[in-house]
């Protein structure tokens, strides 16, 4: 995190008319959730936008409760009836929020799949790993059961799986935490999605074999060239496989750049915060710098920024008007008020928290 | 939320306490040989029944007033030797000293004042909350069973609730519900505190909350600590804020103690390849040196049929021969006698080549 001279990412590097070139496989405008019962309505995503291009990998990152899993699941809509959406997202050209119920199915098969942090969200305790990955070949793909019996021992062996053939025959249960995880990602693989989404797979993984499975999903998202969509709470996570960051706070992108521009130089409050207070080597004995307070209630947002009641750098301004998504550099949109060019921040008082 | 804004306690031990028994030389906690196996069911095809060596011969002492981590990937037994600690299970083998006393034997300590002595805060936040009572009635649930009259127990309640950084007079009467995870965390830590208990555990109690609030509780643990001289236990999967917290940190591997020793040493030095896989196997936070190779392959095996000799063997890059036949001793390494490994290739004279270098 401490090198000095900062290299800019070069894609970021070459503006727009690399982005012409390469137009975003997913692109996401104003999306707004709203959870909908009789007796609440929730507003939990809030405008938020971003693209992602093929091949690379966006990570969202933030505290639990600001919405990381809800906006990457409305990329498929796997989403309870009382969500009600707005905005757009587009995949692959397709109009996802526009689409027919019935045509939800093929957007989740073959366009996109979804890898969780708990495998067993994905795998049937009562079928075989074989049978599972099978089943999805035949029945999406057309295949016959014996190729699709072979394809499915190569998928084991893409996600390196040891002594792949005995464990086509195994039930979820008969494997290790590990294994199970990977077996799961060789079912969402299995119908060459062009879209890898993935709810912190590796977040209840031990150290040695979270390390493994991030690593093994790196390198099989560059080999087949998937755009992905990663979400996690850990920074240390991010920085392993992220070519772009998100940072969600209040159900708002608060932040949006390259990794090694955010983890060198943060600008919004809330990232600064974040990286300050996440624990590392060298600070034994120190008191921690945390944020203080808490993530706010979505319920009963505050008017103004979100994220004042916790900012150092709050004034006045803040409490009235809510910042909007600002482009401070190539790639890089901030949401706060400090970098916009609104002379009201400069002119108001700053406030006193804690 | 900060403490400072806290009044100061006068019903709180502070430093010199009247409890201390066995002098300052004397651990707080001295384990030896702990051991429990969990029997499990025998399926219809083997009948015979198997055993989970969750915790299988386990020794540590924890001075007064140090903060001991454990570290070491799920399954390894850090849970089962904290509830072994706590007498929530019984050993099937070891002892436990309480400050010179022994535990649960005649002339020693009582399990109940063990208990009293010794508090547990886990990792969910909730499950130890009951959720019909308001979060001041839980954490005075203790001293009030325990004979403290019903007011006197609530006005601990609320002090400590003031000590954990949560404003009585708005949080007294909330139910766990309508708390934030930190929050809670916070009231289960009061809660343990409320017995004034001389070691705390700390199962995974940071772990599920987010890094921004993680902060301010690890804040809240280390100046608790310091200001009623307090002695904890503290287990996490996380490894750098284990070398936050921690004094000493005790790595185990499949019901056993790989390594243990001064936290400075443990990280800039680590002896047990277990221990240095693990350590290498934290992201690297620099997007620019990634880790590109993983430390380890394969998940810990299953400790209901551990492998023979050392335990490690099956995943260890140094095994040779030796380490298959003869289960390595946890042995203090003669240039650093509070740093003890158990492995043939740190050991002299174990039979192994000794490819480990201590440094
Ligand atoms: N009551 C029980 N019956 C059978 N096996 C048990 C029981 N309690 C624990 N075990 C087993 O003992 C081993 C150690 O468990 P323990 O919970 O102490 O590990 P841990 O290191 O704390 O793991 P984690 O980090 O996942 O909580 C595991 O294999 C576990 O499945
Ligand atoms: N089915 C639902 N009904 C109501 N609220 C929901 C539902 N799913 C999620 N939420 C709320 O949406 C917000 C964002 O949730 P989520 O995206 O799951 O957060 P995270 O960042 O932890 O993944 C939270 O406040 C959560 O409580
Ligand atoms: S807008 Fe104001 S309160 Fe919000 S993050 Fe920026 S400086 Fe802080
Ligand atoms: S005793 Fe042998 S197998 Fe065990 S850790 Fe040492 S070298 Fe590896
Ligand atoms: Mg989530
Ligand atoms: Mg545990």
């Amino acid at each position: 995190m401490a090198v000095p001279h900062p290299r800019p990412d070069p894609a970021a590097d070459a503006g727009p008319a690399a982005a012409a070139a390469t137009a975003p496989f997913v692109s996401v405008r104003d999306l707004t959730v709203r959870f909908v019962s009789r007796d609440a309505d929730v507003k939990v995503i809030n405008g938020v936008s971003f693209d992602v291009l093929k091949g690379e990998v966006l990570c969202l990152l933030g505290e639990s409760g600001s919405g990381k899993s809800v906006t990457m699941r409305t990329l498929i809509r796997l989403l309870p009836p009382t969500a009600r959406l707005g905005g757009t997202v587009t995949i692959d050209g397709i109009d996802v929020l526009g689409l027919p119920r019935n045509d939800l199915k093929r957007l989740r098969g073959s366009l996109a799949a979804m890898i969780f942090q708990e495998p067993m969200t994905a795998l049937d305790p009562v079928f075989t790993i074989g049978q599972q990955i099978g089943e999805a070949l035949v029945e999406q793909k057309g295949m016959s059961w014996a190729d699709a019996r072979a394809r499915a021992l190569q998928l084991l062996e893409l996600v390196q799986i040891p002594s792949a053939r005995r464990r086509l025959d195994n039930y979820p249960h008969e494997l290790s935490g590990g294994l199970r995880q990977r077996a799961m990602i060789a079912l969402a693989l299995s119908l060459s999605p062009k879209l890898l989404l993935a709810d912190e797979p590796t977040t209840a993984l031990d150290a040695t074999v979270q390390i493994q499975v991030l690593l093994l999903l790196r390198e099989l998202q560059k080999e087949l060239g998937m755009a992905t969509v990663f979400v996690t709470h850990d920074l240390g996570v991010a920085a392993e496989i992220a070519d772009r960051i998100g940072v969600m706070y209040a159900g708002r992108l608060v932040e949006l750049g390259a990794v090694a521009e955010i983890m060198d130089a943060p600008r919004h409050p809330y990232t600064e915060g974040l990286m300050r207070s996440t624990v590392h080597a060298g600070m034994r004995g120190k008191v921690l710098d945390a944020i203080p307070g808490a993530p706010p209630d979505l319920a009963d947002l505050p008017p103004g920024c979100a994220f004042a009641p916790r900012c150092r750098s709050v004034r006045e301004h803040c409490l009235a008007v809510e910042p909007a998504a600002e482009t401070v550099g190539p790639g890089r949109i901030v949401r706060c008020l400090r970098h916009g060019d609104d002379p009201a921040y400069a002119a108001s008082a700053p406030l006193a928290i804690g | 939320m900060t403490l400072a804004v806290v009044p100061e306690n006068p019903r709180l031990p502070v430093s010199a306490d009247p409890r201390d028994r066995g002098g300052p030389m004397q651990p707080m906690l001295l384990v030896e040989d702990l051991k429990k196996h969990f029997p499990i069911k025998g399926s219809l095809f083997s009948p015979s029944r198997a055993v989970v060596k969750a915790v299988d011969g386990v020794s540590f002492e924890v001075a007064k007033g140090e903060t001991l981590g454990i570290v070491g990937e799920s399954g390894c037994g850090k849970s089962t030797t904290a509830r072994l600690l706590m007498h929530l299970i019984q050993p099937d083998a070891g002892t436990i000293v309480f400050d010179g006393d022994p535990v649960g034997v005649v002339r020693g300590i009582p399990v109940d004042e063990l208990q009293r002595n010794m508090q547990m805060v886990f990792q969910d936040s909730y499950a130890s909350l009951n959720p019909r009572l308001p979060i001041a009635d839980s954490i005075a649930f203790g001293p009030k069973s325990h004979g403290l009259p019903k007011s006197e127990a609530r006005e601990r309640a609320r002090d400590l609730l003031g000590m954990v950084g949560l404003n009585p007079r708005l949080f007294a009467e909330r139910y766990p519900h309508e708390l934030s995870g930190g929050q809670r965390q916070r009231v289960n830590i009061a809660r343990a505190l409320a017995m004034h208990p001389r070691l705390v555990i700390l199962d995974e109690s940071v772990s599920a909350l987010d890094k921004s609030v993680e902060a301010q509780v690890l804040n809240l643990l280390v100046s608790l600590k310091d200001r009623l001289s307090l002695t904890y236990l503290f287990i996490s999967h996380d490894l750098n804020v284990v070398q936050y917290v921690s004094d000493r940190v005790m790595v185990m591997y499949l019901g056993r103690v790989a390594e243990i020793g001064p936290v400075e040493r443990l990280y800039e030095a680590p002896q047990h390849p277990y221990t240095r896989a693990l350590l290498s196997s934290r992201p690297s936070m620099d997007p620019r040196r990634r880790v590109s190779v993983p430390p380890l392959s394969g998940d810990p095996p299953n400790p209901v049929n551990p492998p023979s000799g050392c335990r490690f063997r099956t995943r260890c890059p140094l095994a040779e021969a030796v380490c298959a036949e003869i289960e390595p001793p946890l042995a203090a390494l003669p240039a650093f006698p509070a740093h003890k490994v158990a492995c043939h290739a740190v050991a002299a004279a174990s039979g192994h080549s000794g490819t480990a270098v201590p440094v």
